[in-house]
């Protein structure tokens, strides 16, 4: 296990009887990296962290958090992990107060007499003040989410594994828990985050792991995967035919006609301008003429060959 | 128990003592011995059953009487629904992954699970026995204690063989608490782990019943429950005891290593 990843494994596999859940799965997650885990329902996110975080026992492999080997290590690294996994999940009869109060008791690594301090930090931190003597039992369900956002920072973390945090917020809700983790990220704790949102991982994440119907399908830099992706071009035009045609003599692939526009992947053999001056010159009337890098979704559909439906 | 421990212990008592449910069943133990003393006094006919017969003479016996009634059934009920909500609960609520995720040791959480349980097992008998003595002394006043090998002790002395039935009691209930914690691992429903720990105790005290199994009858967890009357014998003959108490120990062990044996190798899926 090396110091500079927070979160490594190698090989993790689960198997449920014969369904393979996760399958040699290495996640390599840089220290300080927002990590944007994403993978459709179903594709083996939530059993993945749950192996990292020694709940469920892997059928094969081995992984590390903060360069110390799990499960052995759990005693020593899991103080410094906030968890949120599958939804909030507290006693209902119970107050928010005292639910954190429970877990701050569970962890024989805090310092007691500092308790009420850090849990009231904590509720404040998440906005969520005001309900902290209310019931478990009558908060909505962005209160809930709040309230187990608040349980990861009763102390401070190295590291943070977030599954969908933002589900069942509000889009104010939504808005304030994502600048609370890129404001977590910033004070240095690395944050994994498992979504199916593509626009969060946009907004923020520096890293990206893709799972498909449990294996990694892709793992890197935001940026490196945004570049490796290439750009498409896409002529108006109301000859397409003609376009096409010309596109596909200056070496442009994948070229594909729609009405009114043609469209293809220049790659970097031509220029655009140069597929410009090409187009006029052969006397394609051209409306319009535009480079355009694929989004996430695009890129994720590429990957998976499906869209954000649930895997099998 | 280092200071952590303790902290931890507190916070499992709360949410035993703590929630409104399980004052309602304490309420239900402790109106048991309420209802035999205020019944008793109503009626003028003799009662020959052991206990009933000596409340009249001195009201500790209703602390008796009431043990021995509620012992089948209620006090079981009581401590299964207990330990069958020690694991299954956490886990029906989703609270299991994130103890663990603390992280919580499984081995310190079972024993500090089991801890919480005997605590309760040993309130629920001083429960029914302080309500029993208090009623009773106020409605049929104290004295001297008739045992019942037919000689008397003060009654300092009878109060002391009621907190030795209550420990005895107490016992019992802790290996029925063992078995519940068992159960309470092998599933997510706390009501089906608590009826199945309550089935369980009531086919002890079936399998009692049956004269043909009688090979079997030391076996069985309730086997030595009824023998806390031998602290009412002059001299306590310890093995009258002793059976009672070495079955009790031997079912919590076994029990309690099956929880951890079953608990620490499984998967936390809920």
């Amino acid at each position: 296990m090396t110091d500079a990843l927070a979160v490594e494994s190698r090989g993790l596999t689960k198997r449920f009887g014969r369904q393979v859940a996760v399958d040699a799965v290495d996640l390599a997650v840089p220290r300080g990296a927002v990590y944007g885990f994403l993978g459709p329902n179903g594709s083996g996110k939530t059993t993945t962290i749950r192996m990292l975080l020694g709940l469920v026992r892997p059928t094969a492999g081995e992984h590390g958090l903060l360069g110390q080997p799990m499960p052995r290590a759990a005693g020593a690294v899991l103080p410094k992990v906030g968890t949120l996994v599958e939804g909030p999940a507290f006693h209902p009869y119970l107050s928010g107060r005292d639910n954190l109060r429970r877990l701050d008791a569970a962890d024989r690594t805090v310092d007691a007499s500092t308790s009420s301090a850090r849990i009231a930090a904590a509720f404040e931190r998440v906005g969520l003040s005001a309900a902290a003597g209310k019931r478990y039992r009558a908060y909505s369900l962005g209160m809930r989410q709040r309230l187990a956002l608040a349980a990861t920072l009763l102390t401070p973390r190295e590291l943070l594994i977030l599954d969908e945090p933002t589900n069942g917020l509000d889009p104010q809700g939504t808005r304030e828990v994502r600048s609370l983790i890129t404001a977590i990220a910033a004070e240095g704790a690395t944050v994994l985050l498992s979504t199916h949102l593509l626009a969060e991982v946009e907004q923020i994440c520096t890293h990206v792991g893709v799972l498909h119907r449990g294996k990694l399908v892709a793992q890197a830099p935001l940026a490196e995967l945004r570049a490796a992706a290439a750009p498409r071009a896409r002529v108006d035009t109301d000859r397409p035919e003609d376009a096409a045609r010309v596109l596909r003599a200056h070496g442009v692939e994948d070229v594909v006609v729609e009405a009114g526009a043609a469209t293809g992947r220049p790659g970097t053999a031509v220029a655009p301008e140069k597929l410009v001056e090409a187009l006029v010159h052969d006397g394609v009337p051209v409306r319009g003429f535009a480079i355009s890098a694929p989004g996430l979704e695009d890129l994720f559909v590429s990957l998976t060959g499906e869209g954000f439906d649930v895997s099998g | 128990m280092s200071a952590a421990d303790l902290r931890f212990f507190r916070s499992e008592l709360f949410l035993i003592f703590g929630r409104r449910r399980n004052w309602v069943g304490l309420a239900t133990l402790a109106v048991v011995p309420v209802i035999i003393a205020i019944s008793t006094s109503m009626s003028d006919g003799d009662d020959p059953t052991q206990f009933f017969s000596s409340i009249t003479d001195n009201g500790i016996f209703v602390a008796l009487a009431a043990l021995m009634i509620e012992l089948p059934v209620f006090l079981p009920i009581a401590v299964a629904t207990i330990s069958g909500d020690a694991i299954a609960g956490e886990a029906n609520i989703g609270t299991l992954r994130y103890l663990l995720a603390v992280p919580v040791h499984r081995t310190r959480l079972l024993a500090i699970k089991y801890a919480a349980v005997a605590v309760f097992a040993f309130t629920v008998a001083f429960l029914v026995a302080t309500v029993g003595v208090l009623i009773g002394l106020a409605l049929f006043g104290g004295g001297d204690v008739l045992l019942l090998s037919g000689n008397s002790v003060g009654m300092g002395e009878g109060l002391l063989r009621v907190v030795g039935v209550c420990l005895y009691i107490g016992l019992c209930l802790c290996a029925l608490g063992a078995v519940g914690l068992f159960v309470s691992t092998l599933t997510e429903q706390p009501m089906g782990a608590a009826i199945a720990i309550i089935m369980f105790s009531i086919a002890n005290f079936v399998l009692d019943a049956i004269p043909q199994l009688g090979w079997l009858h030391p076996y069985l967890l309730t086997h030595h429950w009824n023998d806390f009357g031998e602290f009412l014998r002059d001299p306590v003959s310890p093995s009258a005891i002793l059976p009672g108490l070495f079955s009790a120990g031997a079912y919590i062990l076994i029990f309690l290593s099956a929880a951890w044996a079953r608990f620490g190798a499984r998967d936390v899926t809920s």
